[in-house]
C-alpha cells in the first residue's frame, strides 16, 4: 500500500492517543442542558421557544437566520427553564436556551431503530434541504454550516467528495471510534453525501496510525466509488487543504476553498449525521467526545447529547485528576484553555483534554534567533515569524499583504520555536484585526 | 608653474558658473513653494508626534492648521489651548478653546472587589486575552490588568498599580493624547473633562450584563438600577445596556449620585471627605 501525505511542512507532534480502540460509551442525558443558538460558523439561529415551553428530542428550537447559518434542535425532552446569556467555550456569555430534563420523549418521525438503512429515498435537492434542517455542521471543529458546501457555486463544478478521516490532533480519538464502531453508517453517510453533492467519486483519507480503521473501511467500501486512501502520519493532514493536496496533488489557491480545484471535503463525523438526518430523519442533536488526558482515570469516547456540561463529561471519565492545571476544549494542538468546567458540549466540540501542570505551563518567551523552524514547519507556506512582529507592531495592512489570511491556525509554528514564542496567538490576533479591516472595506 | 594654477582655477571656475547657472534655473522650474508659516507652526507644536490630534504627526497637523479654513475637530490635545493660541496668533487667527481633558480608567475590579476565579498564563497582553475569554476575574468588561494602556503611553502618565491590578493615570502628565484609549481592547478608558484640583466623578464600570451576572464577578460593578439617573438634577447621567454614564460636560460635580449607588460603583475622587463622614471619622478617633 502506498502511502501519501502533503508536500509542505507539517509536524510530527506525539500521538498520545490513551483512548484509541476504545468503544463509545453512550452517556445518559444530564439533569440539565445548556444549547447555545451560535454552534456554528455565521448568523446565530433565531430562538423559536419560551421559558415554560416544553421540548422533545429533535424539536427545532432555534431556526437557521440566513444563508450562512444553520438550525439547532433540543437534544433532550423537558421543560425550557431559560432562555438566557450562558457562558460557551469562547469564555464570553451567549444567548442559549437551558432546557430541565425531563422523561425520554422524542419527536414522532425519528428513526430510532438501530436498523441500517441504505437506501436514500431523497433527491439531490432534498438533500440539500434535510441537511440544513437537521442542522448539520462541519464535526471537524469549524463549524461551517454543511449544507452551504453541498451547493455548489455557479461556474465550479464538484468532481471528487473527500471525508476526512485524518484526525491529526493528537489525544482525540472520537473519528476514529466512529469509523470501527459505526462503519456501515459512515459508508452509507458518505454515499449521502454524494448524492447531495452529485458526484460518483469519493476519498476517505485516513492516516496510517489507524490501521484497524483502515482496513475496515476498505472492507465497506468494497464493489463502490469510494476509495479508502492510507497517510503517512503528518500534523496537520487533517486540513482540509492538506489533505486535498495529499490526496489529490491539487492546489488550492490563496484565498481559495476546496471546490476551487472541485473537491468538497466532510469529516467522518458530518457523514455520520448526514446519514443519522437523511436515512433516518434525526436531527443533529448528540456528537462523539473524546474525554482524555495522562492523568485522567478513565478516558473515553463518549456519545453525548449537544449542550450537556463538560462537568458532566470529565465526572464520567473519573473526575478532574489532582495535578490537572489546564482544561482544553479540543486538541492539543489546535484547541483552546476553558475558564470553568460549566460549559456546554457544543456541535464543534471533538474532545475535552485535560492537562498535568507540568505539560500546561507555558515556557518563558525568549527573542527570535532567526532559525526559520517555524517558516520550515508552516504547511501553508508562510512566514510566521514575520507576520508576529508585524502583529506585535500593529502592522495590518502589511499581514493583509502577506496573506495572514490564508493561515490555518494549526500551531505548528508555536509547536516547533526553539524560543516558545507564542506565534500563533499573535497571528490569531491579526487575522482578526485583518478580517475588520477586510469587512469595512467592503461596507464601503 | 603659475600657468598651470591660473589655467586650473580659471577651469574650475569656469565649471563651477555654468553648474550654479544651470542649477539656478532647474530649481526656478521645479520649485515647489511650500507656505513658511507651516514651518513656524510646527515649531510651535509640542513635537510629541503621538497622534493625538489625529495626524500621523505635528508636520501633518500644522500643514493642516494652515491649510483648513475651520479648525472645527483640529486639537492638539497634548499642548491645550495654549498651544493652539501659539499657533492662532502665527496664523493671525482665532483659536477654539476646548476644555482640558484627562484620560479615566473606568473599571475598579481590584482582586478583592473582582475576585480571580482562574489564572492565564497566554502571551501577555490584553488584546490577545481579550479574545480569548473574559479574564481572570470572570468580568467580560473588566480590566484585563495586562497593561496595553501603559505600553502605549508616550509621556509616562499611565502605570499598574500592583496592589489593585489595575492601571492608575498620572493627571498631571496625562495629555489626554488618546493612545490608551485606542490601545484598551475593551474600551475602559475615557477622556474626561479635567476639572478643578482634579475633581472627578465617574461610573467606575462598563458592564453591560444585567445586575445580577453582573454583580457575581464583581461587587462594586454597575448593576444598572437607574438610582443615579434619577436623583441627578443636571440630566448628566443617561442608561444604556445596563449600565449608567456620566456625562462630564454636564456634570456639575454635586455628588448626589455617588451617596446612592448601591453597588459603589460610582466614584469620588479628589474630594474633601463630606460633612458626615467626617462626623463618623471623629466618633471612631474618639472611640
Amino acid at each position: 500500500m502506498s502511502l501519501k501525505t502533503f508536500s509542505r511542512g507539517g509536524v510530527h507532534p506525539p500521538e498520545h492517543k490513551l483512548s484509541s480502540g476504545l468503544t463509545i460509551e453512550e452517556l445518559p442525558p444530564p439533569d440539565v442542558v445548556v444549547i447555545p443558538v451560535s454552534q456554528h460558523l455565521g448568523a446565530p439561529a433565531k430562538v423559536l421557544v419560551k421559558r415554560g415551553d416544553q421540548v422533545l428530542i429533535g424539536q427545532l428550537i432555534a431556526q437557521s437566520d440566513g444563508f450562512v447559518s444553520t438550525n439547532i434542535h433540543s437534544s433532550v425532552s423537558g421543560k425550557v427553564l431559560k432562555v438566557d446569556q450562558f457562558m460557551d467555550s469562547s469564555g464570553y456569555r451567549k444567548l442559549a436556551v437551558q432546557i430541565e430534563v425531563e422523561g425520554d420523549r422524542w419527536m414522532e418521525d425519528i428513526d430510532r431503530t438501530d436498523d441500517l438503512v441504505k437506501n436514500t429515498v431523497l433527491q439531490t435537492a432534498d438533500i440539500r434541504k434535510k441537511i440544513l434542517e437537521a442542522g448539520i455542521v462541519g464535526l471537524g471543529g469549524a463549524t461551517f454550516p454543511s449544507h452551504v458546501k453541498l451547493m455548489v457555486p455557479k461556474g465550479k463544478t464538484a468532481e471528487y467528495l473527500i471525508i476526512n478521516g485524518v484526525e491529526c490532533e493528537p489525544y482525540l480519538t472520537a473519528d476514529h471510534a466512529l469509523m470501527m464502531e459505526r462503519t456501515d453508517e459512515v459508508f452509507a453517510g458518505i454515499l449521502v453525501l454524494m448524492k447531495g453533492l452529485g458526484v460518483d467519486k469519493a476519498i476517505v483519507g485516513i492516516e496510517n496510525n489507524k490501521p484497524d480503521a483502515i482496513a475496515k473501511m476498505k472492507q465497506v467500501v468494497q464493489g463502490s466509488n469510494v476509495l479508502v486512501q492510507g497517510l503517512k502520519v503528518k500534523y496537520p493532514q487533517g486540513g482540509e487543504k492538506q489533505l486535498v493536496q495529499a490526496l489529490l496533488k491539487r492546489e488550492v489557491p490563496s484565498g481559495g476553498l476546496p471546490i476551487d480545484v472541485g473537491v468538497v471535503v466532510f469529516n467522518v463525523g458530518t457523514a455520520f449525521a448526514a446519514y443519522e438526518a437523511v436515512n433516518k430523519n434525526r436531527p443533529l442533536i448528540d456528537r462523539v467526545v473524546t474525554v482524555t488526558g495522562k492523568s485522567v482515570e478513565k478516558p473515553s469516547n463518549f456519545l453525548v447529547r449537544i449542550g450537556t456540561p463538560v462537568s458532566y463529561l470529565v465526572e464520567k471519565a473519573g473526575g478532574v485528576p489532582g495535578n490537572t492545571a489546564k482544561v482544553i476544549n479540543g486538541g492539543p494542538m489546535m484547541g483552546k484553555a476553558i475558564s470553568t468546567l460549566d460549559i456546554p458540549v457544543v456541535k464543534g466540540s471533538s474532545g475535552i483534554l485535560l492537562i498535568g501542570e507540568n505539560e500546561a505551563r507555558r515556557k518563558e518567551t525568549q527573542t527570535c534567533i532567526r532559525c526559520t523552524k517555524c517558516v520550515t514547519v508552516c504547511p501553508m507556506g508562510m512566514e510566521p515569524y514575520l507576520l508576529m512582529t508585524l502583529s506585535e507592531k500593529s502592522l495590518f495592512e502589511r499581514m493583509e499583504s502577506e496573506k495572514v489570511m490564508d493561515c490555518i491556525e494549526c500551531g505548528s509554528c508555536s509547536y516547533t520555536c526553539p524560543s516558545s514564542r507564542p506565534l500563533l496567538d499573535y497571528i490569531r490576533l491579526g487575522k482578526s484585526e485583518v478580517g475588520k479591516i477586510i469587512r469595512a472595506r467592503k461596507a464601503v | 608653474m603659475s600657468q598651470i594654477i591660473i589655467y586650473t582655477i580659471i577651469t574650475l571656475v569656469a565649471i563651477g558658473s555654468a553648474a550654479a547657472i544651470i542649477l539656478y534655473f532647474v530649481a526656478q522650474k521645479f520649485k515647489v513653494y511650500e507656505d513658511p508659516r507651516i514651518d513656524e507652526v510646527e515649531e510651535s507644536l509640542p513635537a510629541a508626534n503621538c497622534g493625538g490630534c489625529g495626524f500621523p504627526g505635528c508636520r501633518n497637523f500644522a500643514e493642516t492648521l494652515v491649510k483648513s479654513d475651520s479648525w472645527e475637530d483640529l486639537f492638539c490635545p497634548v499642548g491645550g489651548n495654549e498651544t493652539m493660541a501659539r499657533a492662532a496668533s502665527i496664523l493671525g487667527r482665532e483659536a477654539i478653546e476646548q476644555a482640558p481633558r484627562v484620560a479615566v480608567v473606568r473599571c475598579n475590579g481590584t482582586p478583592e472587589f473582582r475576585p480571580r476565579v482562574n489564572q492565564y498564563d497566554g502571551s501577555p497582553t490584553c488584546a490577545i486575552a481579550h479574545s480569548l475569554y473574559a479574564g481572570e476575574g470572570g468580568c467580560p468588561h473588566g480590566c484585563l490588568g495586562l497593561a496595553d494602556c501603559v505600553v502605549v503611553c508616550a509621556f509616562d502618565a499611565i502605570h499598574m498599580d500592583p496592589k489593585t491590578d489595575l492601571p492608575v493615570v498620572v493627571d498631571d502628565k496625562c495629555t489626554a493624547c488618546g493612545a490608551c484609549v485606542e490601545a484598551c481592547p475593551r474600551d475602559i478608558i475615557e477622556l474626561r473633562k479635567k476639572n478643578k484640583k482634579d475633581r472627578k466623578i465617574f461610573v467606575s464600570c462598563i458592564n453591560e450584563e444585567k445586575g445580577a451576572p453582573a454583580k457575581k464577578n464583581c461587587s462594586v460593578a454597575c448593576i444598572g438600577c437607574s438610582k443615579c439617573f434619577n436623583v441627578c438634577p443636571y440630566e448628566a447621567i443617561t442608561m444604556e445596556n445596563n449600565k449608567a454614564f456620566i456625562d462630564s460636560d454636564k456634570c456639575k460635580l454635586c455628588r448626589k449620585c455617588v451617596v446612592v449607588c448601591p453597588t459603589n460603583a460610582i466614584l469620588e475622587i479628589n474630594f474633601p471627605l463630606r460633612k458626615e463622614k467626617i462626623e463618623t471619622a471623629e466618633a471612631e478617633a474618639s472611640e
